[in-house]
């Protein structure tokens, strides 16, 4: 029994049981599983799954900003990210909804035109650090303030998510109904609610995966989830599990391997997306098997 | 109106501007040439020993300044200005500044250039992690951070002395006398640093850094400095490290950590506190600091470095 248990415990429990550190970027990457997955898969219903990654480049000016008023702090650079990607994704919203450009390409324009300005008030400033490199670290350097900011942000949006979800689903896919039906609450605090809950989600992955990791979480296992069900709860649900799943297998195989933790995680939601593309009902072999059967 | 009425119209203007903005840089590059030599250096701390042995006959620009790193620098326009502009360029060597020869070429710079670290017998990169976990991975890299040694100073203060005489016969005896009056600090912080670490037992001269720039101060004065891989700035760390890192701390009881002034101290901060050891001051290594801190010298930088160094052995 002991002889059993013995490799098993000392591969998947003791590296959470003894280390600190471990212990931390688990409850950190859980949390962000159960929050930033769902958010997931609402932006590939919507068809912006590349949204993500635009707004993340899209937090730098804000962080320069941050920078310049208090120095190395992390707080303000957090804070200037948060303000400065709920900017980008407002202006966005708004000239989306008054011209005729759709969503994705109006998004386009003003990330780059942050982007370049968050470089260009890093540049003027004359330093030579890599302030995104600074401010956001891996998940083995989570620290408490770190690990409440992800606690609080996750507890927000679920919970947020939960009071938007009617509104959020209409929305998404019928917006002409949404647009017809006027319940008093005008559609486009909907879209603008779950934007700034999807740039919130995007700093608190910062703290965690780091920038360039952050997204991965996010959009990865929401991606996946599409490939096993038709439902929206079983698909929201379905993400959650699969980012968990990601991050701690994550963790486990970059303690066990000696690789580093943030790429990590997202390869590992990238084998699990693998596995659902061969083997998920809307993958590729169950498919197969239907279609030269019924030929058959 | 015809076509060359528009011309003289919007270009007479023009002329006028031009030549006062001709004459205004002629006249300051003749205030220049009249009162200082100016020198760039690649960085803080070239440019305070350029200062001090340049005296009041150079002025310096540093092209990566205090608590900046020099190893993700990035030329700008006026970098390549700001050469153009001076009569001599110091840089380490040693490969500290991989750049450089790309800027001085592209910048067009036909002037003098000193290698402040020429003469100094080359360590090669060590990477003492305290574990073999990338035993095949050798790096035959030469370590730059040459001026952690003191009496490497003292090699750059004299190259930089030549240098200067090259350029400006006049004021040779002046550089010269500097330059040895230096070297006398520098044998007097040498003597100062060797009296302090001999107060720590040898067996417990052991560090935890960020950065592993420490390499010559290390040769010199005896001290074990354990500077993991990823933990740095650059590269991402694995869990297997950070979790053999905080086991090597508690089995060789090391108290001592320490960042350096530009690392994102999260981690480091973060580990040494489960490991139970103490977050000592920031060291300098790369950089100095500005004014109001204290390493914003050569001799500043090194004796904060070695109190601060001490007060954390005190704790093994």
């Amino acid at each position: 029994m002991d002889l059993l248990l013995g490799p098993v415990w000392e591969a998947l429990i003791s590296p959470f049981s003894e280390f600190a550190f471990m212990r931390r970027a688990l409850v950190a990457t859980l949390a962000l599983s159960l929050s930033a997955a769902p958010l997931g898969v609402f932006l590939t219903l919507r068809r912006m799954s590349l949204l993500g990654d635009a707004l993340s480049h899209a937090v730098l000016p804000g962080v320069a900003i941050g920078f310049m008023v208090s120095g190395l702090s992390l707080t303000a650079m957090a804070l200037g990210g948060v303000l400065a990607g709920m900017v980008v994704a407002g202006l966005a919203g708004a000239v989306s909804r008054f011209t005729t450009l759709k969503e994705d390409a109006s998004l386009a324009a003003i990330y780059l035109v942050a982007l370049a300005l968050g470089v260009t008030l890093i540049a003027g400033h004359g330093t030579q650090l890599d302030l995104l490199h600074i401010l956001f670290g891996s998940a083995l350097g989570v620290d408490n303030s770190g690990l409440l900011l992800v606690a609080g942000v996750a507890t927000v949006s679920v919970l947020a998510l939960a009071l938007m979800y009617r509104g959020l689903v209409l929305e998404t896919f019928d917006p002409v109904f949404m647009a017809a039906h006027r319940s008093g609450v005008p559609p486009w605090v909907w879209q603008q609610g779950f934007l700034m809950l999807v740039v919130l989600n995007l700093v608190a992955g910062f703290q965690t995966l780091g920038t360039l990791m952050a997204v991965g979480l996010m959009m990865l296992p929401a991606v996946s989830a599409r490939l096993w069900h038709d439902t929206l709860p079983a698909q929201l649900l379905n993400a959650s599990l699969q980012a968990a799943l990601a991050g701690v297998a994550g963790l486990l195989v970059s303690y066990h391997f000696d690789t580093p933790s943030g790429p990590t995680i997202i390869g590992c939601a990238g084998a699990l997306y693998a596995a659902s593309l061969l083997l998920a009902p809307g993958g590729w072999l169950p498919r197969w098997w239907v279609t030269t059967h019924r030929v058959a | 109106m015809t076509l060359l009425d528009t011309f003289s119209l919007t270009s007479l203007p023009r002329r006028f501007l031009l030549a006062s903005v001709t004459a205004f840089a002629l006249l300051s590059s003749h205030a220049h040439a009249a009162e200082k030599l100016p020198v760039t250096a690649s960085f803080s701390i070239l440019g305070d020993l350029v200062r001090v042995v340049g005296g009041d006959r150079v002025a310096v620009t540093t092209l990566v300044g205090a608590n900046e790193d020099a190893h993700v620098f990035e030329a700008k326009p006026s970098d390549a200005k700001t050469l153009l502009a001076s009569k001599l360029v110091v840089l380490n060597g040693l490969g500290f500044e991989p750049w450089a020869g790309k800027l001085l070429k592209s910048s067009g710079y036909k002037g003098e250039t000193v290698t402040a670290a020429k003469g100094v017998k080359a360590r090669a990169m060590q990477e003492e992690k305290g574990h073999g976990a990338h035993a095949g991975h050798a790096h035959e890299e030469m370590d730059p951070h040459a001026w952690q040694n003191p009496n490497h100073v003292a090699l750059y203060v004299r190259n930089i002395a030549a240098g200067l005489a090259k350029v400006d016969a006049a004021g040779a005896a002046t550089y010269q006398a500097n330059a040895e009056a230096y070297v006398k600090e520098l044998q007097a912080l040498d003597a100062w640093a060797q009296a302090q670490i001999a107060t720590i037992p040898a067996d417990k001269r052991k560090v935890i850094t960020s950065h592993d720039a420490f390499g010559y101060f290390a040769a010199q004065y005896g001290v074990k400095f354990l500077a993991p891989q990823g933990v740095n700035t650059e590269a991402e760390p694995s869990a297997k490290q950070v979790a053999q890192l905080i086991k090597q701390i508690q089995r060789e009881k090391i108290r001592a950590v320490f960042v350096e002034n530009m690392s994102n101290p999260k981690l480091i901060a973060q580990l040494s506190k489960d490991a139970g050891a103490t977050l000592g001051a920031s060291l300098y290594a790369d950089a100095l600091s500005t004014a109001d801190q204290p390493g914003a010298t050569y001799l500043q930088m090194m004796r904060h470095n070695v109190t601060q160094l001490v007060a954390g052995m005190k704790l093994n």
